[in-house]
């Protein structure tokens, strides 16, 4: 959704096992899910709401479903797949909790990437403007702007703690490149955050 | 350089012509004798049928290795002209086929969604319709008199009991596809359901697991029309005047289920049909009435009233869950291949909502599923009007099937 850095899906690229089952959430014109059916023999499927986007993943092979996720996902059953991923739409959605519940109780693994609202060039940029910041991650005006819940890195650590899960793995996006995360140097380092989760 | 005459020839009232390269070109209709006393058809009232001819086309080229067959179902009116021009119009006496070609025909074709230069298309004719295949319009043997209403009343079930029976004269033990729209698109739901190891996948078009009560009380009323009708004479009207006031009733009727509110005020709005003020007449004073009008004449030169009777009542009954006691996810439990669902937005009579549950029972079983809402404000007809919106989809999907 943010940016046009795709650090974050050559990472879940690369971090799925062949041939397992994927459901990608939000799927945008599913390139990933596309190369993970193609390239590591991935059973999968996607969701998406937005209908341009649907299409185009359909055109893509892809077995998309057009849906909205904030209604949840009521019609999945419990750990029916390997992992589900949420690339950069946690923000943009209504209801984000619930979705997490939901991929959670869904995936036995979860991969989730956001923004990082305390990214020290989001932050300066707020500080020395006195306006909502535009960046390449964040591109948007405050009017126009689909990402309706910003947060930092430490909000989402606080709920994962509060709500019984575990972090497998956790990547940075930095100036710099990527890297495993790195505590608290990445709470104003990291622009963007990648999670492998479980419950 | 194109030839200006030979482009003129290509297309004509927005056609492909046959001598055009996106055409499938003439085509001719085989019939096959698919039920008789030694293999009757069992059908779901508990008969066994026979004799069953079925008219069917077919377009394209069968593979060596006979995997790209996709069998086309066609809706409640349909016949088995999906697609082309029919060169046997004059002796069939078919005169509506004369100037236009099949009912799919920009679906099907070279380089078309349903591309024949790729998979070998076939269309049938369904049971008790009045193109060929046995109806109730059909001469009796054991009687000697036109079945009328003594045929029996058939289901979606029955129709793919005997698309079957086809597959297997085509000696194609399974499927690339079965696509189609409407009532068609659910008898590729009970191909689905029914047939899944015969199959690759399905493609269902504005189409649900079942027809709401509106739907049934429109189709009620479209059949009490012509069993009103004074020529109707309890179906037997084959020697004389057909029931043709009856018959155009119903078709109006079931047009206006096919448009949207929108869709008819875009077309119709409240325009006069003779210039600008009212006449202050009671006939046909909006256009929209004249359209209906239309309709409903064309309707009964190519159409016989007691087959409305029989497609719509088997429209009625088709419930994909019925089978599994009404639980929608244990019906699709079965299903093997892939699925394609389309839905249009603005069709009131197959809504999007209800083409989505079938996509739920999918996802609840773990299987993968497609599904889309076109937004169209075209109503129901969309998933003959929206070629544009629908090709890449299904194109796509055919290839992703194929592989």
């Amino acid at each position: 959704m943010a940016g046009t850095n795709r650090w974050d899906h050559e990472l879940i690229f690369e971090l799925v096992d062949p041939c397992s089952s994927v459901l990608d959430l939000g799927c945008g014109d599913g390139e990933l899910l596309a190369r993970l059916i193609a390239e590591k023999q991935v059973r999968g499927q996607a969701v998406e709401a937005d209908h341009k986007q649907v299409s185009s993943a359909l055109q893509k092979g892809v077995a998309v479903y057009e849906g909205d996720l904030n209604r949840g996902l009521p019609e999945f059953n419990s750990k029916s797949f390997d992992y589900v991923i949420l690339e950069k739409t946690l923000q943009v959605l209504r209801r984000p909790m619930l979705v997490l519940e939901e991929m959670l109780r869904i995936g036995s693994k979860c991969m989730v990437s956001f923004p990082n609202f305390n990214y020290r060039g989001v932050v300066e940029k707020l500080l020395k403007t006195g306006r909502m910041p535009v960046t390449d991650g964040l591109p948007y005006q405050w009017h126009d702007t689909p990402n309706i819940h910003l947060f930092t890195l430490y909000d989402f650590i606080d709920w994962i703690t509060d709500h019984r899960v575990e972090i497998i793995e956790g990547f940075a996006s930095r100036a710099s490149g990527h890297r495993p995360l790195v505590l608290p140097a990445d709470s104003t380092g990291a622009e963007e955050v990648l999670f492998l989760l479980k419950r | 350089m194109t030839d200006p005459l030979n482009a003129s020839l290509e297309k004509k009232n927005g056609y492909d012509y046959p001598g055009s390269p996106r055409s499938v070109g003439w085509t001719r209709p085989g019939r096959v004798l698919l039920a008789d006393r030694t293999n009757p058809l069992p059908l779901d009232c508990g008969d066994s049928f026979y004799p069953v001819t079925v008219e069917y086309e077919t377009y394209g080229r069968l593979s060596p290795a006979k995997d790209n067959a996709v069998f086309i179902i066609h809706a409640l009116s349909g016949d088995a002209h999906a697609a082309g021009w029919d060169a046997d119009w004059e002796k069939d006496n078919r005169p509506w086929r004369r100037d236009r070609p099949g009912w799919w025909d920009h679906m099907i074709g070279p380089g078309k969604a349903f591309d024949t230069d790729r998979y070998f298309v076939i269309c049938a004719n369904m049971l008790g319709s009045c193109y060929g295949t046995t109806g109730p319009w059909e001469i009796n043997p054991a009687s000697g008199k036109p079945y009328a209403l003594s045929f029996p009343v058939v289901t979606v079930e029955d129709w793919v009991r005997l698309q079957v029976r086809l597959q297997d004269y085509l000696e194609i033990d399974r499927l690339l596809a079965v696509a189609g729209g409407s009532l068609g698109g659910q008898q590729a739901l009970a191909w689905a359901i029914n047939y899944p190891h015969r199959i690759r996948s399905a493609i269902v078009l504005a189409a649900s697991a079942r027809l709401g009560a509106q739907g049934l009380a429109f189709n009620a009323v479209g059949r009490q029309a012509i069993m009103n009708d004074p020529f109707f004479r309890d179906g037997n009207y084959y020697e004389g005047k057909p029931p043709a006031g009856g018959l155009e009733l119903a078709r109006k009727l079931g047009h206006i289920t096919y448009l949207s509110n929108r869709s008819m005020e875009g077309k119709f709005g409240r325009r006069f049909q003779n210039g600008s003020k009212p006449c202050y007449r009671l006939d046909q004073e909006f256009s929209v009435e004249s359209y209906l009008e239309h309709q409903g004449r064309s309707f009964v030169q190519r159409f016989d009233a007691n087959s409305y009777l029989y497609m719509t009542r088997a429209m009625d009954y088709y419930d994909a869950a019925g089978a599994a006691g009404g639980d929608l996810n244990k019906a699709c439990a079965g299903i093997g291949g892939d699925l394609l669902l389309i839905a249009y937005s603005s069709d009131w009579l197959y809504p999007p909502r209800e083409t989505r549950t079938i996509a739920r029972a999918m996802l609840a079983n773990n299987r993968p599923v497609s599904f889309i809402e076109i937004p169209s404000d075209y109503g129901h007809d969309a998933f003959l009007l929206e070629t544009d919106q629908t090709t890449p989809l299904i194109e796509s999907f055919l290839k992703r099937c194929n592989r």
